[in-house]
């Protein structure tokens, strides 16, 4: 990006051969979508039957199911923008969108 | 190849910038689930450019490229051209467009690609109008469906994709949903492995556009399936398959009860949905019955 921009902005007098690469995306990143999130899921363990439809259905693919854990639903809430999907789709309901702030 | 700044579980990355519940999202995710790191990906403008980035920054950790809305198909067939000239048979070309650039701008450029039998996998996710630039109607938009072009419901039904794609005789071409994501993995396992050009149709609910609550994304997608508003099937070598069939449809308001842009239509105007898409659904199913 910025080869090209100083390339427009640069005054050549006379033709002159560039090697333009042009915009490139050469870093990997996350924005922190937990950010946006204004109603967070509480999962219910006890009913939990550890299905996994939730991490199926999760948009951002941020739901682990640890079968050996007590709290089996693991929820990244970095990047979760608290959607309800998981809480939609949860077969036995165990799932609930509680107000996270005002 | 790329500095990678936060890790993710598979070849997309966790905090893309896609509003909340948004169908696409997951789309794209059990797609890049399947066909793998062996792919390069052909990105338009649009919704689905956000995983393509801003400035320098990438949401996916395989090659890909963002052309215009017109020639999707075109830089497709481009790079698949390319690939062969090296001897390179093994590596899967993916364009990921929207209703938009698929059966409005680029429908030409995708109907050469089909003609040339070029070996391209084309997903056309259709989230039923132009979604990304504010909500405008395009030719997917469904009959009566509320949108900023159409603030009192669109007057016309919607363009037929896979129709216009089986009439080219391509290989494979199939509908999918998201309400059911193994039958939709499973059509991009076949669609990757033909030797040729195959179309994947996907139904996408959008909540911002069609304004519902984010958490109904799958249950409205179910919904659509189950009113017989989308119908599930797949071409394959001449010969239709149908997925999924109903014996009795459900009643149209399960799924435009839920929807603010089908929100100010009146009693009557119902009805007429109601009887215009049970027309349309048994009219297609009797097309699609005697394709084979």
């Amino acid at each position: 990006m910025t080869v090209m921009q100083k390339q427009q902005e640069k005054h050549t007098p006379k033709p002159q051969k560039f090697r333009v690469y042009g915009p490139v995306a050469t870093v990997y990143g996350s924005s922190n979508t937990g950010s946006w999130r204004i109603l967070c899921p509480k999962v219910d363990y006890e009913a939990c039957i550890k299905c996994g439809t939730c991490a199926r259905s999760c948009p951002a693919n941020i739901i682990d199911i640890i079968k050996e854990q007590s709290e089996c639903v693991v929820i990244d809430f970095d990047y979760c923008k608290g959607c309800g999907i998981c809480a939609n789709e949860c077969p036995v309901k165990c799932i609930s969108m509680v107000v996270e702030r005002g | 190849m790329y500095d990678v700044q936060h890790n993710s579980r598979g070849l997309v990355s966790h905090g893309v910038s896609a509003c909340a519940g948004c169908g696409m999202e997951l789309i794209m995710r059990n797609v890049l689930e399947v066909l793998g790191e062996d792919t390069i990906i052909l990105i338009p403008p649009g919704c689905s450019a956000l995983f393509s980035g801003f400035g320098n920054e990438t949401a996916l950790k395989i090659p890909g490229f963002q052309g215009n809305l017109e020639n999707t198909a075109a830089c497709a067939a481009g790079v698949r051209a390319a690939l062969n000239a090296k001897g390179n048979k093994h590596t899967t070309v993916l364009a990921f467009a929207g209703d938009g650039g698929t059966v409005d701008i680029g429908i030409q450029s995708l109907s050469g690609v089909l003609e040339r039998r070029d070996k391209v996998l084309y997903i056309c996710y259709d989230n039923e109008a132009y979604m990304n630039t504010g909500i405008q109607a395009s030719s997917s938009t469904p009959y009566f469906a509320g949108t900023t072009t159409t603030p009192s419901g669109k007057k016309t039904g919607r363009k037929d994709l896979m129709q216009i794609a089986i009439a080219h005789d391509i290989p494979y071409a199939a509908t999918a949903s998201i309400n059911n994501l193994n039958d939709l993995k499973k059509k991009v396992q076949k669609a990757k492995d033909t030797d040729g050009p195959s179309l994947l149709h996907i139904h996408t609910p959008c909540p911002t556009g069609w304004r519902y609550e984010p958490a109904k994304t799958i249950e409205i997608a179910r919904a659509a399936v189950q009113t017989g508003c989308w119908i599930l099937y797949e071409y394959e070598a001449g010969k239709v398959t149908i997925n999924y069939r109903q014996k009795e449809l459900k009643p149209i308001e399960e799924y435009i009860g839920f929807q603010g842009r089908f929100g100010n239509l009146s009693k009557e105007q119902k009805k007429e949905i109601q009887d215009y898409v049970t027309k349309q659904y048994n009219k297609y199913i009797i097309k699609l019955e005697a394709m084979n």
